[in-house]
């Protein structure tokens, strides 16, 4: 890789911040990592009991923190470990998404998944795109500078 | 009138209950009374400056409100939803509380003033109305007042919708930055029942307590979410809020879209199920990769 095409590359890194649930999407993650797929590196996972454990409350506060971006993945329907936790999770984040939207934050940082513990391709993907999606729609700068507003 | 005060002696008088929770003439207009003695009753009255939504004493959060025993409560169709969402949620049980329904001919959006309906002083969620008569009450007093004038103004949230989301943000940001966390909105809610708000939690501490942009903006997107298929429209958030902050236009949003999604519209009926707490297996999901 020449000098200019790292530097190019280097120009904007998203902070991308990875919500998953234990059994399904963790695994599946993991099954990429052990593949060796090329994938970003940039992702930040966060490992859940379930997709019923999160709260969107995680994701505002992600933003807060600086993230650039958010990836919310679980078991398919009919695979949760605990029965029903990312049929729950399905409504809830159906609505806070349109109200994250409704509030002004660029639903596009937010990217929700199903991904199951053989799916290290498909996780491949999940990060990948995001990531592409994130880059273009650069930083989070509104969130961030109003995160860190004084007085 | 006359209805309403005999109803509620009677009620003292057999110890049906022990208290009547209603509405009197206060030093600054309407307020809620809490009648205990049956010679009490005659303070109750009904008029249009009558819209506090009394369901809200019912919240078991409100313990010292539960040591006083058995209540009867006066409510306007609106506020019956309220009571439906309380015993809907398990929070209260129907059989605990006497409900007074009192015929509702439309309220002011301010519990001082002479009491005339005009287009300009009537609430906004009386522009909606379909609940005249609630049909939740163990008693209807009162007889059916002539349907309120429709308050006039913009679509708001039709408007919003058209923005984008930079501008929808601006437009927030400006909005909540009077926010000065005194959590009014929370307080007045009869739905918001959890016993310690997670906003009162500081290890770890999700929402910050200072009146901070990103704090505020937190706090509200939390309360709205939380009130997704739960807010009954009657309000008091916005009546409440000291800053004047449009707290209905985001608590609209969130009804209309969990009518949209899931074909919910708040209920009197207390058996209808709640929509988030629920699943159906064919639910759309076509947000999710």
């Amino acid at each position: 890789m020449s000098a200019t095409t790292t530097s190019e590359a280097k120009g904007f890194q998203p902070r991308i911040v990875a919500f998953v649930c234990n059994w399904c999407t963790y695994t599946g993650a993991d099954l990429a990592g052990t593949s060796r797929l090329q994938m970003a590196s940039i992702v930040r996972i966060i490992r859940l009991p379930c997709t019923g454990r999160i709260d969107p409350l995680f994701i505002i506060k992600a933003f807060e923190r600086g993230a650039d971006g958010v990836i919310v993945s679980g078991c398919h329907p009919a695979d949760c470990h605990y029965t029903a936790g990312n049929y729950h999770a399905r409504r809830r984040f159906a609505v806070a998404r349109e109200i994250f939207d409704f509030m002004g934050i660029d639903p596009r940082r937010i990217t929700f998944s199903w991904v199951s513990a053989s799916e290290g391709g498909k996780w491949a993907e999940v990060v990948n795109d995001t990531t592409a999606r994130v880059r273009e729609l650069g930083p989070f700068t509104a969130y961030r500078e109003m995160a860190a507003r004084t007085a | 009138m006359k209805a309403l005060q005999e109803l509620a002696r009677k009620l003292l008088e057999d110890k049906t209950v022990s208290v009547v929770i209603g509405y009197e003439e206060g030093p600054h207009g309407v307020r809620p009374a809490f009648i205990t003695k049956p010679d009490q009753a005659d303070r109750l009255i009904f008029d249009p400056r009558c819209v506090h939504n009394l369901a809200t004493f019912l919240s078991p959060r409100r313990s010292h409100l539960v040591t006083l025993g058995k209540k009867a409560v006066v409510v306007k169709g609106c506020d019956a939803r309220a009571v439906a969402g309380l015993v809907r949620e398990t929070q209260i049980k129907r059989e605990d509380v006497v409900v007074i329904g009192v015929r509702c001919g439309g309220v002011t959006g301010d519990p001082m003033g002479d009491g005339k309906l005009t287009e300009k002083n009537v609430a906004p969620r009386c522009a909606v109305c379909d609940v005249r008569e609630p049909k939740l009450a163990d008693h209807l007093v009162g007889e059916l007042p002539p349907a309120p004038p429709t308050p006039k103004g913009p679509d708001m949230v039709a408007k919003l919708d058209a923005m984008t989301p930079e501008e929808r943000w601006a437009f927030w940001q400006k909005e909540l930055e009077r926010c000065v966390r005194c959590h009014a909105c929370r307080e007045v809610c009869p739905m918001c029942f959890c016993e310690r708000c997670i906003a009162d939690k500081s290890m770890p501490q999700w929402i910050e307590s200072s009146a901070h942009p990103r704090a505020n903006l937190s706090w509200q997107m939390t309360r709205v979410l939380h009130m997704a298929g739960r807010c009954v429209g009657c309000g008091e958030c916005v009546r409440a809020c000291p800053a004047n902050i449009p707290l209905g236009l985001i608590l609209k949003k969130v009804a209309a879209v969990v009518e949209e999604r899931y074909g919910y519209r708040v209920s009197d009926d207390p058996s209808v199920p709640a929509p988030i707490g629920t699943y159906r297996l064919d639910d759309k999901q076509e947000f999710i990769l």
